[in-house]
């Protein structure tokens, strides 16, 4: 039929289009400048693959698939626009998870139907199965863990022998399919179990801090997991899109995991807030209480201030009273600067994105090489809700499970006021030597009121 | 398409994906994470034909659970990534300008 070959050609030439302009959006959303319009251009990119998609010959069920993209699409439309800033990294999770569900899915429909060609095709279908339900599940205890659903972090003895044996039993499942031996609906439905299963296991222990590493690792795996059902489907939009997704948020993670010192395999297979007993006992000193009258009064009189926000800011959405602190001192003549610790928050340039929204300029934000030497001539240091990336155990403690991660030497300020809403450790589990530091305070209380209150002790100074 | 042809466009794109990740600043990496998350929203066009090409009951419903939760993918990815970056450009363009508070 001549007729669908112009068809078929046109889709494909769509697609090649579709490619194209992922390629030249994400580059643009590589660049603050371009940010913005990068975002349109692959939106623009994946309109065309997506209308073009309802020519494809013989096509049918189209009185579900429209339902079923409605509701997709709206739900996730109401979602993404009613979150809160500071929830945005569970909700990456949450829809990164769906795409690897959805890459899973196109897996199920090809395996139980059985008509795939060839071996190496199969191969495909199951590995791309396989990673996209481990991604699914994964992102949803991640989607958990953020949003407070999920708030211990489940760990036993014997649970890596446990998810080494899932992933050879999913393995060999796999193979028995490609392999065309065994592929009963049976075998296949054990393997996406068992899969899924996996992406529980696997995530259950990795404790919140490391979540950032862990939604950038399952981004990649979506990734990947598109790509090979984009072989199966014979898709080159799909082949390309996942495989630049794939590699891209591969070094992405890779990026997350050197700023915080770990290699990708000691966020996955060590329990990480379980360690923190060893330090807990090198800690002396007290913990200080200051007023924030008197915090007011030293910050006013200062000549250099340094704001380190962290995770308790985000918690506390204090962005926006963080810079009006931030302003009442520079109008004063004080010097303010933020300084930002790669993985403070829980994704990498999160903290980045509420200064953002508070309006904060980007010259006044500095990372961790940029500032780290300024601290010193600081007369004070303000850590509003930051622990980990500021805890000097990082650098002199060999027994600590943070040992040689970079931090901010903010103890290096000639005071330290931290804000902290109790007591606790940080979220890795680890007392903070920061925290005992004879020039170290501590200022208890959510980071919105405490910042509040400072901001009327420095107006009334 | 044949396979070697198929491994050639695997091996560049992900040269590509690397080279553009490669020279980011921090502050753009939730974005730019967030972005690709929305990029691999394209395996909606893949739910799409599987549940196109769907006949048992079974294949039906997996296809129209992959369907949906594709165009969850590329709709919260886009939203969620346009919040984040509208942020970007505001804060750029009122950088010079008045602050009246």
């Amino acid at each position: 039929m001549p007729d669908w070959v112009s068809v078929d050609l046109a889709i494909q030439a769509s697609y090649f289009v579709t490619a194209v302009l992922f390629i030249i959006g994400l580059k643009r959303m590589s660049s603050p400048v371009s940010a913005r319009s990068g975002i349109m251009w692959a939106g623009a990119g994946m309109a065309v693959a997506t209308l073009v998609t309802f020519l494809y010959p013989g096509m049918s069920n189209y009185g579900l698939m429209l339902p079923a993209m409605l509701i997709g699409a709206v739900l996730a439309w109401w979602s993404g626009k009613r979150v809160a800033m500071t929830d945005i990294p569970q909700m990456i999770a949450l829809y990164n998870g769906m795409g690897g569900g959805a890459a899973a899915a196109i897996a199920a429909v090809e395996l139980y139907r059985g008509e795939t060609q060839g071996y190496a095709t199969t191969t495909l279908a199951v590995a791309g199965g396989i990673i996209g339900s481990v991604s699914f599940s994964g992102s949803a205890i991640a989607f958990g863990k953020l949003q407070g659903l999920i708030t211990r972090s489940v760990r036993f003895r014997g649970q890596q022998i446990l998810n080494l044996l899932l992933l050879a039993a999913a393995l060999v499942l796999g193979a028995l399919v490609a392999a065309n031996l065994h592929a009963t609906p049976a075998v296949v439905t054990g393997l996406f179990v068992l899969a899924l299963v996996l992406g529980l296991t696997m995530t259950l222990p990795i404790g919140g801090a490391d979540m950032p590493v862990v939604i950038s690792l399952y981004n990649a795996l979506t990734g990947l997991a598109v790509g090979f059902e984009g072989f199966v489907l014979n898709n080159a939009a799909m082949i390309i899109a996942g495989t630049v997704v794939g590699s891209a948020g591969t070094l992405l993670t890779q990026l997350m995991a050197k700023a915080m010192n770990r290699s990708l395999g000691n966020v996955l297979f060590s329990g990480f807030g379980d360690t923190g007993g060893a330090a807990t006992g090198e800690v002396s000193g007290s913990l200080k209480p200051i007023e924030a009258s008197d915090v007011g009064v030293m910050m006013a009189f200062a000549q250099k201030v340094i704001i380190v926000p962290g995770y308790g800011m985000a918690v506390a959405q204090a962005q926006h009273k963080v810079w009006e602190l931030a302003r009442v001192l520079i109008d004063r003549g004080v010097s303010v600067k933020f300084a930002i610790h790669p993985v403070a928050g829980r994704m990498p340039g999160h903290m980045n994105v509420l200064l953002a929204e508070a309006g904060v300029p980007y010259d006044l934000i500095a990372d961790l090489d940029e500032i780290n030497a300024e601290f010193e001539t600081a007369d004070v240091a303000l850590i509003i809700g930051a622990n980990d990336v500021v805890n000097p155990v990082a650098r002199n403690d060999k027994s600590s499970p943070i040992y040689g991660m970079p931090i901010l030497n903010a103890d290096k300020a000639k005071n330290v006021v931290v804000i902290k809403r109790g007591k606790g450790a940080g979220f890795s589990g680890i007392e903070n030597a920061l925290f005992y530091l004879d020039n170290t305070r501590m200022l208890y209380g959510d980071a919105q009121k405490a910042v509040g209150e400072l901001i009327q002790s420095v107006k009334a100074v | 398409m044949t396979g070697i042809v198929a491994l050639y466009i695997f091996m560049l794109a992900a040269f590509t994906g690397y080279e553009v990740i490669s020279r980011v600043p921090v502050i753009l990496h939730t974005p730019l994470m967030s972005g690709s998350n929305f990029v691999h929203g394209i395996v909606l066009v893949g739910a799409m034909v599987a549940l196109g090409g769907a006949h048992t009951g079974l294949e039906k419903t997996i296809g129209f659970i992959g369907v949906l939760l594709a165009a969850g993918n590329a709709v919260g990815g886009y939203v969620v990534t346009e919040r984040m970056l509208e942020m970007f450009k505001s804060s750029g363009a009122r950088r010079g300008g008045n602050r009246t508070h």
